[in-house]
């Protein structure tokens, strides 16, 4: 039970982006920059979406700002935020020993494991406006939700011949635990700058602000009726670009991520009863299984790597 | 003998499934060897976190096995005789036999051995089988495999008397090796046999391989941590089975939580506990109160002794319960009654509308149910006004399961009517065969009414349970419904209650559509339905229910009464001779009724002394047992028909019922006839079969 090596951990939130990064490049992973539309999870990156259909190996890593609205506090709840970061990594196919990699990078990251209780939870995945479905665990650090770890069984309602597994960390969640912090503005950003002096930043120096105005303009000035018919446009868009002789779905995907946000803005707006809610995720459901049939098309029709010529 | 012994090693199953896939696992196993002519015995099997455990002792060789093959018949033509010799592989017509037939006439056959196999050919056929078609409740694809299992499988130890059984499964080949525990196990470990395994997984490899071992160190060690700490365990049953799933080498550790967190309902704190963080919830033995402080059970012992496991756990609780104080907060700041409007924003069913409508239909029914059970009409009308409005607080959006009791306590906290609190908080009751029923008059018109007009409302759409298929619980409902009549002895007529809940449907809302006349017929037979099988779970006969219910049924409290005495009275010496008499004459009529029709009517003339005496004691018997049934005192009824038994005795031995005289034979067939009837009075002794 002893353990060599044990590795410092990291005190810093970009501290822990940086370790996991390099974990995971040690890995052999692409490390991707976030995808630069509003998106809701770090799994609706056309990085994993997309490229977690059909049968090219695929292993990428990055962090995915993510949106959703409807859990904005206006700066004052220690735990919830509109505006948070995920750290992704997909692995395609899953390699056999991926809960041992898994577990490493908590070490990198300077969890003390045999202090800490590790534990792998039943959680069965599902996001529905994507159409997808896995199965895997929560992974729990002393009771508490450290990833989420699923093996990808559907994507854009598409059974998949290759399954990928994906990783999801919650990084201001996984930072608080490892700085022993209980309010998430509390989180060092940055350690302190020794060369001029700069004292430490932290998590609300950054994001405080952002949390108080984005939370007013979601839930009190988006102007339903115009998000509406942006929704509406961005379907339209997302159907017209695949529906052309020779169909786009990347561009049309955006579209889709783009109707996925706006929905839930309305959402954050209280303006969806229940009934209507359903609809618009169905909405939302067929644009992005359009776009992932039109993709798996392409990727099948399209000869290996004739992008090089 | 041999020993079979197979580990299934894979990534973490889901804690609820372990249990049965042990289970189905050794079935499976013993099954299809059985088929093969293996008998296995001394059948161990054990499941935990990664791995499934098998063992029996098999034979070493399936036995040998004759197949009688048939030939031609003995004048066939000599190519026939000589092809059937060639298929048995007979050298001659002489080590045939010949078996005779009377109809077709006489024919060769033979018997052909089928030797034995070994059983190392035998199990891994069989072992390929079982995991290619396992049960698993929800299973997966993992990299490039089509292999299905329910994580990705690891490895497979299969040993026949310590051999190792060469097969591979989705390019896993068996072998004698496998992993401990993932922090305290000592690399690989390779095992002998099942005992050698026993002995390492244990020792070295520091995994607990027994479910029941898992549990019994837990309860035993979360006790005494407990008592040493001068506290008390609260012990829950289903979690500790499923902690006993979460862990490979169990390590009980209490933790401490803020005691001002034990302001909020303990129903919230030990949810919480239970639900999202797998801890057991711990009391204070003098007060009975919860004390601040859980029983968290980790997969592994720590150098610090657990501090830093104990406290991270009880950071998380803490924002856990932080959680719950505000929603707490927020929720008090309005009264229960003011969440009434909001009821419209939450669908009951897309196609029945809000839970607002529902709620002003519950109200209609319940204050028509109340003057049957006493209770005050406006009282009832503002417990079903409130029962819903704790949907749409905070505490039951997280706390789903605590409905009706957050409503209950939050109308305590704001001084409200005690039968009120007692209706809203046992509204849902009951909730499973041993949950308890509503006691209080309020209580039971509001629970009657949710459930009966739940029951209409998806009957009216056609959505009724189908074989497994239940997803509204409207089996539970009409058992509730069941059990809420007769444990409270409630003397209700039960289509009434559905022709009442009929109207207050229309009255509640004159836009919904009509209902069909044979949907309330329905909805009758599926809660009588849920009535028999009640009774038949309460050890009543399945015969007598059906004899009673014959009869028609609508007053359910009576109606088991009846069934009760009768299974009484059948058990006594009385009771059986009492039947066999009513079943003779009941057997006479039957086979008079298929040569011709019976003679219905009154008895006229009577010649015999005996049948005169059994019709003045038929004539009394009847209306004392019309008179018993009135006042339901059954097992009196029982008592005046058993008075019969001497009459009827007396007239079957000295009275010839098929007479020569055809008036005398009608008369006496009237007789009969006046017998089956005033039993009937009773049941209907002819559907008994004991």
């Amino acid at each position: 039970m002893e353990m060599k090596n044990k590795t410092k951990s990291v005190q810093s939130f970009q501290g822990l982006i940086l370790a996991l990064q390099n974990y995971w490049a040690s890995q052999g992973c692409v490390i991707l920059q976030p995808f630069d539309t509003e998106v809701g999870a770090g799994t609706l990156h056309p990085a994993t979406v997309l490229r977690s259909l059909g049968c090219k190996p695929w292993n990428v890593a990055y962090v995915q700002p993510s949106r959703r609205p409807a859990d904005g506090r206006y700066g004052q709840n220690p735990n919830r935020l509109q505006h948070y970061y995920q750290f992704q990594v997909i692995m395609k196919p899953n390699p056999v020993n991926f809960q041992e990699l898994y577990l490493g990078s908590l070490a990198a990251i300077g969890i003390d494991m045999d202090l800490h209780d590790i534990r792998f939870v039943e959680d069965d995945w599902e996001n529905p406006t994507v159409g997808a479905w896995g199965l895997g665990w929560e992974v729990w650090c002393d009771g508490m939700e450290v990833s989420q770890y699923t093996y990808f069984q559907q994507v854009g309602g598409l059974e998949l011949d290759i399954v990928s597994g994906e990783l999801t960390y919650g990084l201001e969640r996984l930072a608080m635990y490892v700085q022993g912090v209980d309010n998430v503005y509390d989180l060092v950003f940055t350690e302190e700058n020794k060369i001029n002096g700069t004292p430490k930043v932290l998590y609300g120096d950054i994001f405080h602000q952002n949390e108080v105005q984005q939370s007013a303009y979601n839930f009190e000035y988006a102007d339903t009726y115009k998000i509406l018919e942006k929704f509406k446009f961005a379907e339209e868009e997302c159907m017209a670009l695949l529906e052309l002789d020779i169909p786009l779905p990347l561009p049309a995907y955006e579209h889709a991520l783009k109707a996925s946000h706006l929905f839930n803005l309305l959402d954050a707006r209280g303006v969806v009863s229940p009934t209507q809610r359903q609809e618009y995720i169905k909405r939302v459901r067929n644009l992005t299984k359009a776009c992932a049939s039109s993709y798996l098309n392409k990727e099948n029709n399209t000869k290996e790597k004739a992008w090089k010529n | 003998m041999a020993e079979l012994f197979i580990e299934i090693f894979s990534e973490e199953i889901p804690a609820r499934m372990q249990l049965k896939a042990g289970e189905n696992f050794s079935t499976l196993m013993v099954s299809g060897l059985k088929k093969e002519g293996l008998l296995c015995e001394n059948i161990i099997y054990h499941t935990g976190p990664r791995r499934l455990v098998f063992k029996a002792d098999i034979p070493l060789k399936s036995p040998n096995t004759f197949e009688e093959k048939k030939g031609p018949r003995v004048n066939a033509p000599e190519k026939a005789i000589e092809g059937f010799l060639r298929g048995a592989g007979l050298a001659k017509l002489s080590s045939a036999s010949i078996k005779t037939d009377k109809k077709k006439g006489d024919y060769y056959f033979t018997k052909i051995e089928k030797k034995g196999l070994s059983s190392d050919q035998i199990v891994p056929e069989i072992l390929v089988s079982i995991m290619n078609n396992f049960p698993w409740p929800k299973s997966m694809k993992s990299g490039v495999s089509s292999f299905r299992w329910v994580r990705p499988l690891k490895g497979i130890i299969c040993l026949i008397d310590g051999k190792l059984i060469d097969c591979t499964i989705d390019n896993i080949r068996t072998n004698r090796k496998t992993e401990g525990h993932r922090r305290h196990g000592k690399g690989l470990i390779t095992v002998k046999n099942f005992s050698d395994y026993c002995q390492k997984i244990e020792n070295e490899g520091y995994v607990m391989i027994s479910h029941l071992d898992r549990k019994n160190k837990i309860l035993s060690d979360a006790k005494s941590i407990c008592e040493v700490n001068g506290l008390e365990l609260i012990e829950d049953a289903l979690l500790l089975d499923e902690v006993s799933g979460l862990v490979e080498w169990p390590n009980v550790i209490l933790g401490h939580m803020d005691p001002l967190f034990l302001k909020l309902p303990p129903e919230v704190i030990k949810l919480s506990m239970r639900t999202h963080q797998k801890y057991f919830a711990v009391k204070d033995p003098s007060s009975g109160n919860l004390s601040p402080h859980f029983i968290v059970v980790s997969n592994q012992t720590a150098p610090d002794g657990g501090a830093e496991i104990a406290k991270g756990n009880s950071k998380v609780l803490s924002a856990r319960l932080s959680d719950a104080k505000f929603f707490q907060k927020e929720d008090m700041k309005f009264n229960l009654e003011d969440n009434y409007a909001k009821l419209n924003s939450i669908v009951f069913h897309k196609k029945l509308g809000s839970v607002r409508d529902k709620s002003e239909r519950v109200a209609l029914l319940a204050t028509s149910i109340a003057p049957y059970l006493d209770a005050d009409l406006e009282i009832v009308k503002k417990a079903a006004k409130l029962a819903k409005c704790d949907l749409v607080t905070n505490m039951v959006i997280e706390f789903t399961s605590l409905q009706g009791q957050i409503g209950a306590m939050y109308y305590a906290a704001q001084g409200g009517n005690k039968d009120i609190v007692k209706a809203i908080e046992d509204q849902y009751k009951p909730q499973g065969p041993s949950d308890n029923v509503p006691k209080n008059p309020v209580a039971i018109a509001l629970a009657l009414a949710d459930k009966i007009d739940t029951l209409l409302c998806f009957w009216g759409i056609e959505e009724k349970p189908t074989g497994s298929k239940d997803p509204y619980a409207l089996r539970r409902a009409a058992l509730g419904v069941v059990r809420i009549i007769l444990e409270n002895k409630l003397k209700l007529n039960i289509s009434n209650i559905l022709e009442m809940a009929v109207s207050s449907r229309v009255n509640a809302d004159p836009c919904l559509p009509e209902l069909d006349p044979s949907i309330i017929d329905s909805l009758l037979f599926f809660i009588i339905d849920r009535f028999k099988v009640h009774l038949r779970d309460n050890g009543l006969r399945q015969d007598l229910i059906n004899a009673v219910l014959q009869l028609g049924v609508d007053d359910l409290l009576s109606a088991s009464n009846r069934i009760k005495s009768l299974q009484s009275f059948l058990s006594t010496g009385e009771g059986i001779n009492l039947l066999s008499v009513c079943k003779r004459s009941g057997n006479i009529l039957k086979a008079e009724e298929k040569k011709a029709k019976l003679p219905y009517g009154d008895v006229d003339t009577l010649t015999h002394k005996r049948s005169v005496e059994l019709l003045n004691a038929l004539i009394q018997a009847r209306k004392n047992i019309v008179l018993e049934m009135r006042n339901e005192s059954y097992s009196m009824a029982m008592t005046a028909l058993s008075n019969l038994r001497e009459p009827i005795d007396l007239f079957f031995d000295e009275v010839k019922v098929n007479d020569e005289n055809l008036d005398i034979r009608a008369n006496n067939l009237r007789l009969l006839i006046m017998i089956r009837d005033t039993a009937l009075e009773i049941a209907d002794f002819d559907a008994i079969t004991g």
